[in-house]
């Protein structure tokens, strides 16, 4: 594994695969700022997606997620863990 | 007809820590604890490490080869838990009439362990999607199906009553045997043998509460890594075993002179409708089911002597069931002991919660309130009277225990002395 | 005290229909469900039909936060479970929450789940099996979102009998119902076919290795060769009879008497069936119809048969096995007899048992090709499981 960025994309894309989407909830909105429980995702869909970024990157995020609960804060958590790109 | 009571006459437990009620109380007694670091398999890639397991030579206990093939560990617990409280209410079931005889058997989580090893083989390590039949062990119906293990114990006690396995993930142990206690009080059955098993120490099952995070990583000091009520907890150890009581309606067991080890004096479940794995911080489900359980047992919440505690060591049990007994008892809450024994034999799953009868029937008998291990470190939001450390003496008449479970279920059942009995 | 307990809303996934209109229209008609497995390529294994249910589209029903999170045998559980309130026209959200439980047969759980994770942990590592894992497979799991779903938080519980459960389910929530809760929903849906669970169901034997669906499974026929597995089952909402009169529901019936016995020395179903006629204060003559667990193996349809010709007489009761049409469901079979029961208690209607020619040495008056009319007011509905549980269920219009 080798991925060097990490966007809002890729962590609506895992999101939806590992956790489908909120009754009522609009991924497309701006929802970079919002409370994942207020999205609809409880602590149980938060561990599934950690687990698959994890998986995915390559990277443990477990003792740095701290307080990243919002999409803003967990792609800022996810981005510092990765390898810095060769310039 | 005058309302049917139903007390315990016989039991026999099963836990990490040494296999036998005498070697079980004395472990919670002198504090001690029973995890270790897994030995059943190389546990190095798992976050969890930690598990409290049972050193069980089966055919120690009196199993014949064919029984050890063809049953589950957790099965093999069960028959010999069963059998040795049998033993000791002193019944001889084979001249009693079978069908008056039951058994309800709690399990979380069935033959887990077998069928991890199974898949593993048919599957030729996870390499075939689709599992190739022929290499399946003979008796795999017996893992796939955990019916099998009520069938084990009704088959090794001559039963021939209502029968079956309770699974109600954490509950069980609390819901078998209520179950059983419901089936005698409405004149089904005059005798239950009732309980749970469960050993679940196998990689899918750390690897499942690992991806949860719900088991505790706390591996540099495994035999104090099991740390409910403590501000520094961090997950439950992993643990298995097995309890099974003889269950008797009250004046039949009297009748024949029996030795009564408590009575079964209330019991209710309720589910929180909530999560699956998630509690609501306030309690109220819990709270329902012990103020119902006091009903069912004509008790005042000031009459509980004891609590022992669900006390898994994760911090949303802690608080949550902290907010049960306060609800449920008032003021009582602060001025009742409350334990958690899995600070010493781990959390078995489905078996716990009839192991904790047996402890909280044994703290009765000795007037002895078990301690919680490894508290050291108060949670101030953790404000009740936990027993750290060291075990207390003082009149135990009345326990209440309870139970909280993934699905979302709450048990509590409150057993009393024989004594209250004696009019 | 001792509220009788009756039931208002039936929830059916079957084979041969997906809701209650659908099933038992195909259940009068004849019409099987049973053929060719597809979920897998089973022809590699000795048994190869199965009773799928085909059509299910579980999104269409199910919100998409739970798919990650649940087997086949969840989100059926949770539809009939949503029907079976629908058709009481019960809203769980209207009513008192601690009045309100579930409680559910399992047999094996979510087992095409767990092969999933399985394969995940000894194929890649530990590290790559869900989080969902922990709960999605295990045998408390359909209650326990049956509960989250519909807010439900009386007393709930799961029994796994094999397949006797679905009549231990309905008996246990019929004690709740009669301890004071008002309104229970019991029943058992299974879903076993897996690769894996197809293994499990080898191993307990007597499949069918029939190709012909019409060969496959012949209870009380003398061609009788095992049996078909299939999906599926039903969910009844249950209720108090006072609080079901009192707010006008329509009534199916009652559960009037039960009992569950265990195979020892001697074989369980003839006290089973006595003492479950007795909870119902029933003579065997007031019996109109048994729906018979029927194994279509020759020593336990020779047991079943015995026991109904020495409790009723030869011939003294019409019998029948529209599971022939299902295949065998598991912890679904006895819960959709049981629904089927009253539905032919309805109709005046006793559906039929397809495909069999009675073998005369049984001795019963086996509904046969189609259904017959008679008039019905009292079933017994019989279930077995593996290795020694029986059932009995009465129930009455």
């Amino acid at each position: 594994m080798s991925h060097t960025t990490f966007t809002f994309d890729d962590l609506k894309r895992i999101l939806l695969e590992g956790s489908g989407v909120p009754e009522g909830a609009d991924l497309d909105a701006d929802i970079h700022d919002t409370q994942f429980a207020d999205i609809g995702y409880d602590s149980l869909a938060l561990l599934e997606t950690v687990g698959r970024v994890e998986r995915e990157y390559g990277i443990d995020l477990e003792s740095v997620l701290g307080d990243a609960t919002t999409p803003r804060a967990f792609v800022d958590v996810v981005r510092a863990q990765l390898p810095v790109q060769a310039a | 007809m005058s309302e049917r009571r139903v007390v315990i006459t016989g039991m026999q437990v099963l836990a990490p820590g040494g296999v036998g009620t005498g070697a079980f109380w004395d472990l919670l007694t002198e504090g001690r604890t029973a995890t270790r670091i897994l030995t059943f398999f190389d546990p190095t890639p798992f976050r969890s490490r930690v598990a409290a397991e049972i050193d069980f030579l089966p055919e120690q206990h009196g199993l014949t080869p064919h029984e050890v093939r063809r049953m589950d560990r957790a099965a093999q617990f069960a028959v010999v838990a069963a059998r040795d409280a049998v033993a000791d209410s002193t019944l001889d079931t084979a001249a009693l009439d079978p069908y008056r005889i039951g058994v309800t058997i709690g399990s979380a989580v069935g033959a887990t362990t077998s069928l991890d090893e199974d898949y593993r083989v048919v599957s030729d390590g996870g390499r075939l999607d689709l599992v190739d039949h022929t290499y399946a062990d003979p008796h795999f119906y017996n893992h796939f199906v955990p019916s099998s293990f009520a069938a084990e114990v009704a088959r090794a006690v001559a039963a021939q009553g209502p029968s079956g396995v309770v699974s109600a993930g954490c509950t069980s142990g609390l819901d078998a045997v209520g179950y059983a206690v419901e089936l005698i009080r409405e004149d089904s059955a005059d005798i239950m043998v009732a309980g749970a098993t469960d050993a679940p120490i196998s990689p899918i099952t750390m690897a499942c509460f690992d991806a949860i995070k719900a088991t505790t990583p706390r591996h540099d000091e495994p035999a104090h890594a099991s740390r409910p009520f403590d501000g520094t907890r961090n997950g439950f150890v992993l643990g298995e075993g097995a309890a099974v009581f003889v269950l008797e309606e009250l004046t039949s067991a009297r009748r024949r002179g029996a030795r009564i080890h408590a009575e079964i004096a209330g019991y209710a479940t309720r589910s929180n409708a909530y999560h699956m794995t998630g509690l609501r911080p306030d309690g109220v489900e819990m709270a329902e089911a012990i103020t119902v359980a006091l009903d069912g047992a004509r008790m005042d919440p000031t009459e509980i002597d004891y609590i022992n505690a669900h006390g898994s060591g994760t911090k949303q049990n802690d608080r949550h069931e902290t907010a049960a007994f306060k609800r449920s008892l008032g003021e009582h809450a602060y001025r009742t002991p409350v334990s958690s024994i899995k600070s010493m034999v781990g959390h078995s799953l489905g078996a716990i919660g009839s192991i904790e009868i047996a402890a909280s029937v044994l703290a009765i008998r000795d007037n002895v309130v078990p301690p919680t291990a490894n508290l050291h470190t108060p949670d101030p939001e953790c404000d009740l009277d936990y027993v750290p450390l060291t075990a207390r003496d003082q009149l135990v008449d009345a326990v209440l225990t309870v139970g909280s479970g993934f699905g979302g279920f709450q048990s509590a059942m409150v057993l009393a002395a024989p004594e209250r009995n004696a009019a | 005290m001792n509220a009788s307990a009756v039931v208002t809303g039936l929830g059916v996934t079957a084979p041969n229909g997906l809701g209650v209109r659908d099933y038992w229209n195909a259940t009068l008609a004849g019409k099987s469900g049973i053929g060719p497995l597809t979920h897998f390529d089973a022809a590699s294994y000795p048994a190869r039909l199965a009773g799928e249910i085909n059509g299910f589209t579980a999104e269409e029903h199910l919100p998409s936060r739970l798919m990650p999170q649940t087997d086949r045998v969840t989100r059926l559980s949770l539809v009939a479970a949503d029907w079976a309130l629908a058709d009481a026209r019960v809203r769980p959200a209207e009513l008192p929450a601690f009045d309100l439980g579930v409680i559910t047969a399992s047999s094996a759980g979510g087992f095409e789940f767990s092969q999933r994770e399985l394969k995940n942990l000894w194929s890649r590592g530990g590290q790559y099996v869900s989080a969902y894992q922990s709960f999605a497979w295990f045998y408390a799991v359909n209650t326990g979102q049956i509960s989250i779903r519909n807010g439900m938080r009386g007393p709930s519980g799961v029994v796994v009998t094999d397949q006797a459960g679905g009549l231990d389910a309905v008996a246990q929530a019929r004690r709740q119902i009669r301890k004071g809760t008002s309104l229970m929903l019991a029943g058992g849906v299974d879903a076993l076919l897996c690769s894996w669970g197809w293994v499990g169901l080898h191993a307990g034997g007597r499949l069918s290795t029939a190709d012909e669906p019409t060969h496959a499974y012949l209870p009380f026929d003398d061609r009788a060769d095992g049996h078909v597995p299939g999906e599926g089952g039903a969910l009844l909402t249950l209720e108090a009879a006072d609080a079901a009169r009192a707010r006008g529901a329509r009534v199916y019936g009652e559960i009037a008497g039960y009992a569950a016995t265990f195979d020892g020395r001697e074989t369980g179903l003839r006290r089973a069936v006595e003492l479950a006629l007795a909870d119902a204060k029933t003579p065997p003559g007031d019996v109109d119809v048994v729906f018979a667990d029927a194994a279509a193996e020759a020593d336990l349809d020779g047991v079943e048969a015995y026991t109904l010709v020495t409790v009723f007489g030869p011939h003294g009761v019409p019998v029948t096995a529209p599971k022939t049409m299902t295949g065998r469901l598991y912890a679904g079979a006895a819960a959709l007899d049981l629904s089927t029961a009253f539905l032919a208690l309805e109709d005046g209607l006793i559906p039929p048992t397809v495909h069999v020619e009675p073998a005369d040495r049984h001795g019963l008056d086996l509904v046969v090709s189609q259904p017959r009319a008679a008039r019905l007011r009292t079933a017994l509905i019989l279930a077995r499981g593996h290795d020694g549980f029986n059932s009995a269920m009465v129930v009455r219009s």
